[in-house]
This record gives structure tokens, sequence and C-alpha cells, in this order.
């Protein structure tokens, strides 16, 4: 209990120091945000009226103040481009981003964890030679360029991928899974470029170990040495970069959303950012402080029951 | 310990499973889009998927001001009147207007039968509601300040308007179409942004931040024959490569194609050109030396090559220009002036030294990141520029910055910009460059191109407004109030199926006629 109740203090304590680097930065930030909506065009008196109407013309720290107030009684304010609340907002793009990241992650699991271990148990075989060089080429791509390839070589030549925008669930799921796949994929593989090494590294220190040898010994076989013993062993570490790259993977979701026209929340983010929209960035860059607080939360959890050992204290 | 352990590990489930539900909840109430399965013999697509570059700023057509969301509101308000595909006027919820002798009270007869998409029929109570909501009459929150010189206005009975001006003002009709006065209902007050009702060919459905704006047919409208399309979705998508790609796999019907990528499209699409009716341009701050010397601004003129330009940047596809007027503009356009500054390095040196600068100078050019366009016009600049000893540094920032610092703070030495294409001569030449306008970034300061574009405000003779719009054209090119470059092309590909895309010389993307023949 008392853990719990130390990691919520540890999120609140994050979230205010987030939320006040995104003010000081907003501070400092040239650029009004109803002049870049509306363009050179823009009437003066309409802009008069619309700053006046908008609250903007107070001081940026008393809009600030009147957002925390706001945050307080579970009211995230409205978003200035969009004349909608922040809250609707960012939960109508949840849908979108929450499946991209955990299919990425189902992605990176399913593939990075079984070639870790085929690699390492061909240590300083030729396939592992191969897998490691091509971990470079891998890890040397930039999401947005593979994007592109993905596009050019599936994208285009099989219906079933789409190429831009979004197909919700609820409407069709070959057509959710279809226009998910390649930007999963695009933030998946060089994640598992570097993370099966990870794998296999974890896996091999293992095998080193005494009690390996010992089970060994008792002559059970490789297999189940391999799975029941070495690889649950090996599971903290490489727990830990998952943890990790959860963070990537949302970072990674807000190039990927560009490129392949996703409304979601990255979208929605570069967009407030270059319309100097302080209440949508503040909601945004809130809630993706929570999330990846809360994942390093379960990766806590998950420890304890991979390792009894470990006690949440 | 170990029944806690359980415990978190259920809470952990919990949460996954709530999650991914969370992510199975999508948008509810997407409709399925096939038609009652065929009674007619052949089934002609009626819906239609168009490509835009970016979300609406606004929907309230009163509060919308870029040229992007007219593109799609426009499809759903009218004004008294409307503006045609040659950019004169044409009448819309007015069916005809009469203009008094001393050129100012104008007289609008309100057609019948016209209804807003609620239902209601267009009242002159309406119409009053609408001016009013504009100037800020009630609320004290103008929207606008094209009605600052209306003196009155009045319903005589229900099918008659009239506004008076307290001085004659022969650019007032274009205030009154649905781009600077849609009409709304009075009873839809407070909610035209969220829900905007309007008289136009299409109604509003939905429309969803970052994804699309969805409108439908309103069978009500005025003009029985038309839309023909049942339901127009114009979709967001600001990456070009995307939608190349989106419209090639079939997902669009209509968008807009960078020049360079025609051979990509020509074969598979139908292309329609428009001629954009904007000017590209590179600008200085004219209050600041060097460019306050118009020897220096005319050596600047000499030395850019505009076909350079135009080949590198539009591959080809834009017109030539010689100041702030398009041919698009038809009779207003003055032929010829784009000949007064053809590229020659050795006047522009000549121009330079009898300005005091025989080596050059060094000078910085501003230029926004929204638009690649703009960097690519830089870069063909500054290498034009260097042959007369001129160094430009090119200072890319973004749009917010470079409204902040250039057009808001005229912070800067020289710039490239698009300026927009309207219906309106007037607007086109006053906006930006006459010192009684607001917006006059170049700080150009003429008294004689101020008179002139005070005169035509006066002038009821439209022979001799054409006359003083070419006068001031004139100008505009003798004092190299920049350099005016080209008027662009935009290159529309489209579904080889569709038929009737009505262009206009302003960014409207009118969906009234258009239909698929198959």
């Amino acid at each position: 209990m008392a853990y719990i109740i130390r990691r919520i203090i540890l999120l609140i304590v994050t979230m205010a120091l987030v939320s006040l680097i995104t003010f000081a930065v907003f501070q400092v930030m040239p650029g009004d945000p109803i002049r870049i909506m509306l363009g050179p065009d823009a009437d003066e008196v309409q802009i008069e009226t619309l700053t006046k109407k908008l609250g903007l013309d107070q001081p940026l720290h008393i809009q600030y103040f009147d957002w925390v107030g706001g945050l307080l009684t579970g009211d995230l304010g409205q978003s200035i481009r969009f004349s909608k609340p922040v809250s609707e907002l960012v939960i109508d793009r949840l849908p979108v981003t929450i499946s991209l990241t955990i299919m990425t992650l189902t992605l990176v699991v399913l593939v990075a964890i079984p070639l870790g271990i085929f690699v390492a148990k061909r240590k300083n075989k030729l396939s592992d030679v191969v897998f490691s060089s091509v971990t470079q080429l891998g890890m040397a791509i930039p999401s947005f360029w593979l994007g592109m390839l993905l596009i050019l070589y599936l994208g285009m030549n099989f219906s079933f991928f789409s190429v831009s925008g979004y197909v919700p669930w609820s409407t069709s799921i070959v057509g959710a899974l279809g226009a998910l796949l390649l930007p999963a994929m695009t933030i998946a593989i060089p994640q598992i470029a570097v993370k099966f090494r990870y794998v296999r590294n974890a896996i091999l220190e293992q095998l080193q170990l005494d009690y390996v040898r010992t089970v060994r010994s008792k002559g059970i076989t490789e297999k189940f040495v391999m799975y029941k013993h070495v690889l649950r062993n090996s599971m903290i570490p490489i727990l830990t970069i998952f943890g990790l790259i959860t963070a990537e993977v949302v970072a990674g979701t807000i190039i990927v959303e560009q490129v392949f026209a996703l409304p979601g929340i990255g979208q929605l983010l570069i967009t407030s950012i270059s319309y100097r929209d302080f209440p949508l960035v503040q909601g945004i860059v809130i809630y993706i402080t929570f999330v990846v607080v809360f994942i390093n939360f379960l990766v806590d959890i998950l420890y304890s029951i991979l390792d009894p050992r470990i006690r949440l204290s | 310990m170990k029944k806690n352990k359980r415990w978190f590990m259920f809470i952990s489930l919990m949460l996954v499973c709530v999650l991914l539900i969370s992510a199975c909840s999508g948008e509810d109430g997407a409709t399925p889009s096939t038609d009652a399965p065929g009674e007619d013999v052949k089934e002609v697509r009626d819906e239609i998927k168009v490509r835009i570059n970016s979300d609406p700023d606004f929907l309230d057509p009163h509060l919308a001001t870029a040229s992007i969301s007219f593109q799609m509101i426009l499809n759903m308000f009218e004004g008294l009147l409307s503006p045609n595909t040659d950019g004169s006027l044409k009448p819309a919820i007015a069916e005809s207007f009469e203009l008094s002798d001393d050129g100012l009270t104008y007289t609008f007869n309100i057609r019948d039968n016209v209804t807003f998409h609620n239902g209601e029929p267009v009242t002159v109570e309406d119409i009053q509601y609408t001016f009013e909501r504009l100037m800020g009459t009630n609320s004290g929150e103008p929207l606008s300040s094209n009605f600052d010189k209306v003196a009155s206005m009045e319903a005589p009975d229900a099918d008659t308007f009239v506004i008076t001006l307290t001085e004659p003002n022969t650019n007032f009709l274009y205030s009154l179409t649905a781009l600077e006065a849609a009409i709304v209902p009075a009873s839809n007050d407070d909610q035209h942004n969220d829900n905007p009702i309007g008289t136009g060919p299409f109604k509003f459905v939905s429309y969803s931040p970052g994804v699309d704006l969805v409108l439908e047919k309103n069978e009500d409208y005025w003009n029985a024959e038309l839309p023909h399309l049942n339901k127009v979705t114009f979709a967001f998508q600001s990456d070009d490569q995307s939608a190349l790609m989106a419209l090639q796999a079939g997902e669009y019907d209509l968008t807009s194609v960078p020049a360079h990528r025609i051979p990509e499209v020509e074969n598979d699409f139908k292309l329609e050109y428009q001629q954009n009716n904007s000017s590209l341009i590179i600008t200085f701050n004219e209050e600041n030396k060097p460019f306050d010397d118009v020897k220096v601004r005319q050596a600047v003129n000499f030395a850019l090559s505009k076909s350079d330009i135009i080949d590198s940047v539009y591959s080809g596809y834009a017109t030539e220009l010689g100041s702030n007027m398009s041919p698009a503009m038809g009779k207003f356009y003055l032929e010829g002036l784009q000949d007064t500054y053809v590229n020659d390095i050795e006047k522009a040196k000549e121009l330079l030294a009898e300005a005091g600068y025989p080596d050059g100078f060094k000078t910085k050019l501003t230029v926004s990141s929204h638009n690649v366009m703009y960097t690519n016009v830089a870069q063909v600049a500054a290498e034009n520029l260097k042959q007369i000893g001129i160094d430009v540094e090119i200072d890319v920032v973004e749009w917010g910055i470079w409204l902040d610092r250039v057009y808001r703070g005229r912070d800067y030495e020289m710039t490239a910009i698009d300026l927009t294409g309207r219906p309106s001569a007037y607007d086109i030449l006053n906006d930006y460059i006459s010192t009684n306008d607001a917006e006059n970034f170049f700080r150009f300061n003429n008294a004689e191109f101020d008179q002139v574009m005070a005169d035509v405000l006066l002038e009821p003779d439209v022979e001799k407004q054409v006359a003083l719009y070419q006068r001031a054209q004139e100008i505009l090119a003798e004092e190299a109030a920049a350099v005016y470059i080209a008027d662009y092309q935009v290159v529309w590909a489209m579904d080889s199926a569709l038929e009737g895309f009505n262009m206009y010389p302003f960014f409207f993307l009118d969906m009234s006629e258009l239909r698929f023949t198959e």
C-alpha cells in the first residue's frame, strides 16, 4: 500500500514538473495562436474579439493558473485551434494511439524474443553474425523513411494495407488492422533490431551461470533448460528494456502518425505545438507523462511476479 | 504476500483489458456506405472523398479566415451574392439588387423559397442578424471591419433589405458573398461553430478534428437541379506523398498534386489546372536601408530570374507576373508588366552602383517553413542575387514566428510569400500594400498609389475603375514594390469519371455541380 501511495505521489510530482516545463517553454516561444490559425488575411477587429473571448489577452501565468484550477476540477480546458474541449480531442484520438502502441509492442515481443533465443543458441555461428549485422541496418534506418518504403512496397501492392488514414475497429476489424499494421511495423522494426540483441545477451549471460550447468548435469533436456530456467531468469533485464521501449514507442508514434496520417495523439501534439495551442499541448503532455509513469509502474509489478524475491517496497 | 501478488496480477490484467476495449470502441455511428442494391440499371457513385491539406480554422463562416476553410465551407453557405467562376458576382440569397444614384443605398430583393438547413425559411430578420453579428452591434464583439461604413440597415418589407453606406464604395458588393458575410439563422446563435447552418447546396454532418469534415446533400436547395452528389467527405492529409498514394490506391477521388509529380498521375487520372490568382512575391522591408531605395529594389528585380524560379519550384506550371494582379482577373489585369524587369545582370549591377552599393551588400531572406515552396524560392533567389554581389542568408522560421516577426513585427529585410487570391481586384491591390491598410508589411509608401486606391472606391464607371486598377499595377511595377514572380497553377488530379469541376479565382472547391459519370 505504501508503495502505491509513493507511486501516486511520484506521478503527481512528475506531471506537475512536466507541465511547468511546458509552461516555461511557452513563455519564451514566439507566436500568437489566433494569428497562426487565421493567417495573414485575418481582420484585426476579429483577432481582438477572439483574443478577448478566449482569455488570451491575460498574461500566460494567469492562463496557466486558470488551467491548473480547471484541472483540479477535472476540466482540461478548451482547445484554441479546434474550439473543442481538450479531453474530447484526446479521448477521440486515444483508440488510434493505444492500438498502435499495443500492436507495436506485440510485434516487438513476438519477434525480438524468439529471435534473441534463436541467435543465442547459435552463438558465433553464421546466423548469429548475419543477424547481428542486419541489426546495424535496422538501427540506422530512420522511421519516416522506413514508413515510405513500406508504403511503396507493401501498401501499394496489397489492398489489405491502407496507406493513409484510420478505420475504427468498430467499423471493420480488417480495415483497422490494415491501417495500423504498416505503421506498427515502421516503429517495431528498428526496435526489434535493437531489442533482440538484449535478449540474446541476457540469455547468453544466464547460460554461463552455475545453475545451468547443474540443471544440465541432472540430464534435463536442453529445451527445458532454455524455456523453464534460462528464459525466466533472463526476463528481468529484458523486462527493464521493454519498459523503456514503451516510452520510445510512444515517441515513435508521433512521427509515424504524421507519415500515415493517423489521427492519433502524436499528430495532435504536433498540430497543437505549431498552433501554440497552450491548453491542448498541456493536456497531451500530461497524458503522455501519465502513460509513461504508469507503464513503469506496471513493469515494477511484473518484476515481483517474475522474481518473487523482489518486493514492492 | 502471495495473495497480494495475485491481486496485482488481476488488476494489471484488468487494466490491459480496459485499454483493449477502449481501443476497440473507436468512433460509433459509422454508416455503412452500401446503397440499396440494384433497382437502377446502372449504379452511379454519388459520394466523393476529397483530400484537403489541413483542418478548417473555424466552421463558423464569420470566424473562418484561412482560405483553406472557405475551400470547404463555401459549399454550406451563401451570402446575398455569390462569386462566379470568373470572379464576378451573381445573385444568391438576393435575387437582384439596385444601387441608388448617389452610390450609397443598396436595395436587395430577397429570393423566395430559400430555407436554412434546419428547415426554417430565410427571413430579413436573419439577414439583419447576420450583419449585426459581424458588426458586433449588440454584442460589442465585432468580427469584421468590412461594415464600418454602413450607416443604416432596414427591412421595409419581408422581401426587401436595404443597406445604406456613409460614403460610396465600389468594392462594397464584394463584402456580401459568403466569404465575408454568409447569411446564418438567428435561431442558431452561439452554435455557428459547433453546428453550422447555412443555405448552401450541402449541409453539415460531422467534423472530426484531424480526420474529416462530412457534408451531405441539401435536399431543399433553392436551385432544385443542384447538387448532384449525396455526400462529400473532406479528408485532412497534410502530406503530399501520402495523398498521392492514397489517390492511387483509390481512397481519394480528388486531390491537388505537386507539379513535379504530374507524370505519376497523368495517365490514370483526369487533371485540371487551376490558375490560382495568387501572387508569389519576394518583398522587402521598404522603410529600412538598403531597400528604401527604389534602385536597389529594381536591381533585385533585374537580377532575379522568374523563369528559373518557375522551372525549379513549379516545374513550369506558373504564369509570370509584373504586379500583384494575375491574368486570372480578366479585364482588370494589365498585360505586359511582367516584362518590366527582364533578367539583366549588367543592368542590375549598374543600378546597385548608382544606389551606392557597387560591391553589393549582405542581407537576410526570412521564409516560413510551413510550405516547402518558400525555401525552394529562397534558394533560387539567393543564387541569382549572388551574381550582383548581394550575399543572401536564408533564415527558415516556423509559420507562427514568420507571422509574429515578419508580418506583424516587420522585423525583417527580405521575405518570400504567396499572397492569396481574392475575387475582388480592389482587395488584391489594396491589401498589404496601401498605406491605409494595416496589413502593409512591405511598408510600401507611395502617395499616388494611395490616391488611386481611394479614387477607385468612388468611381461608379466600371471602365474608369479598370483604368485606375491598371494604373495601380503600373505603379507597383515601376516602384518595384516587390519582386512579383508568378501565379502558380494548382494541379487537381481526380477520378476520371468526375465531371463538372468548377474553378474559381480564389480557393473554393465547388462540389455543387460535380458528379460521377459512371
